[in-house]
């Protein structure tokens, strides 16, 4: 549920801008349906906004969410014995949130399969869903924006690093992972911030781990 | 830009976006890893959560804002307080939600 209500309003002013860029109401629910990625989908149509190349618009899209190799990397270990198709069809609605949905859930116990499915969906569905009335119903809308629906996203990030969080060792690491994407963001590493930050407080992770071991063994 | 244009680039950002959140799982569920890449797995999704969630918080029209009009900064102190103590998901969205409507109702 928390999730549905983050997508909403995010695909209701998606809808909105798209059409304000010249996009067809046919193109932006598609869109939606097709690239299922809130972030590169609002960068694309700034892009689109600005007539850019398309080459350059997926070459964006492409770093905005290269941060998902890393989500699909470690849902990887969680996924043995699912059939092919299965994967596939679960691999194109892991978006952000399902991603950090899926994390705290397998951090108590293995992951159910419908019910992994069932979120991606939920996910996709809403993101769609919310798009297609930003581009019916986006100016009768707007009046909504007066509870903070914008800050369902964060609240929820919070949530989850509360439920993952268990040892000072995560911990350290999650906020060494915040600051470095904020650190790299500053000195303008605008899109590779995430993947970045990622890449390095996994490896910190795993040194302080091993050297941990090494220690007390 | 026309619409089939468009169409030509939403089908790009489609494979660009689908093939790495597909390959990784489809690749690396088949077999069984060393020890230490499970580790540093292990350590991703509390790493690109955090990353995706701080600079929200703290960063404003690229420059570090810690000052009280930041108040999506501020609201989320008692929604890490709700987050920790009662590890609800909803309760803790629902806070972070609130606290920011009453903080931007604020007359300040």
């Amino acid at each position: 549920m928390p999730m549905a209500f983050g997508y909403l309003p995010v695909g209701i002013a998606f809808g909105i801008l798209a059409l304000e860029t010249g996009l067809s109401p046919l193109m932006a629910v598609l869109m939606s349906v097709m690239v299922l990625g809130a972030a590169s989908q609002l960068v694309a149509v700034q892009l689109i906004a600005l007539s850019a190349d398309p080459v350059v618009i997926v070459a964006t899209t492409f770093i905005v969410n290269l941060r998902h190799m890393l989500m699909s990397s470690a849902m990887s270990p969680h996924l043995r014995g699912w059939r092919w198709y299965e994967i596939a069809f679960f691999s194109y609605g892991l978006t952000d949130e399902a991603f950090a949905l899926h994390a705290a859930r397998f951090e108590s116990g293995p992951l159910d399969k419908g019910e992994a499915i069932a979120v991606n969906a939920t996910a996709h569905g809403s993101w769609v869903f919310g798009t297609v009335l930003g581009v019916i119903a986006g100016p009768v809308l707007v009046g909504i924006e007066v509870l903070a629906l914008d800050y369902a996203l964060s609240a929820m990030f919070i949530a989850l690093l509360a439920m993952m969080v268990r040892t000072r060792l995560q911990f350290l690491v999650g906020l060494a992972a915040g600051l470095t994407a904020c650190a790299a963001a500053l000195a303008g590493l605008d899109y590779w911030n995430i993947v970045v930050a990622t890449v390095l407080c996994a490896t910190l992770g795993l040194g302080a781990e091993k050297w941990i071991s090494r220690r007390s063994s | 830009m026309d619409q089939s244009a468009v169409f030509l680039t939403i089908v790009g950002m489609t494979l660009v976006t689908y093939l790495p959140r597909l390959l990784p799982a489809w690749l690396l569920s088949k077999r069984s890893l060393p020890d230490a890449w499970r580790v540093w797995l292990a350590y991703v999704p509390i790493s690109v959560v955090s990353a995706m969630l701080l600079p929200a918080l703290v960063l404003r029209e690229g420059a570090v804002d810690l000052g009280f009009s930041n108040l999506e900064l501020w609201a989320a102190v008692p929604t890490i307080l709700v987050g920790v103590l009662t590890r609800s998901l909803f309760a803790t969205v629902l806070t972070g939600m609130l606290g920011l409507t009453l903080l931007r109702e604020l007359p300040m």
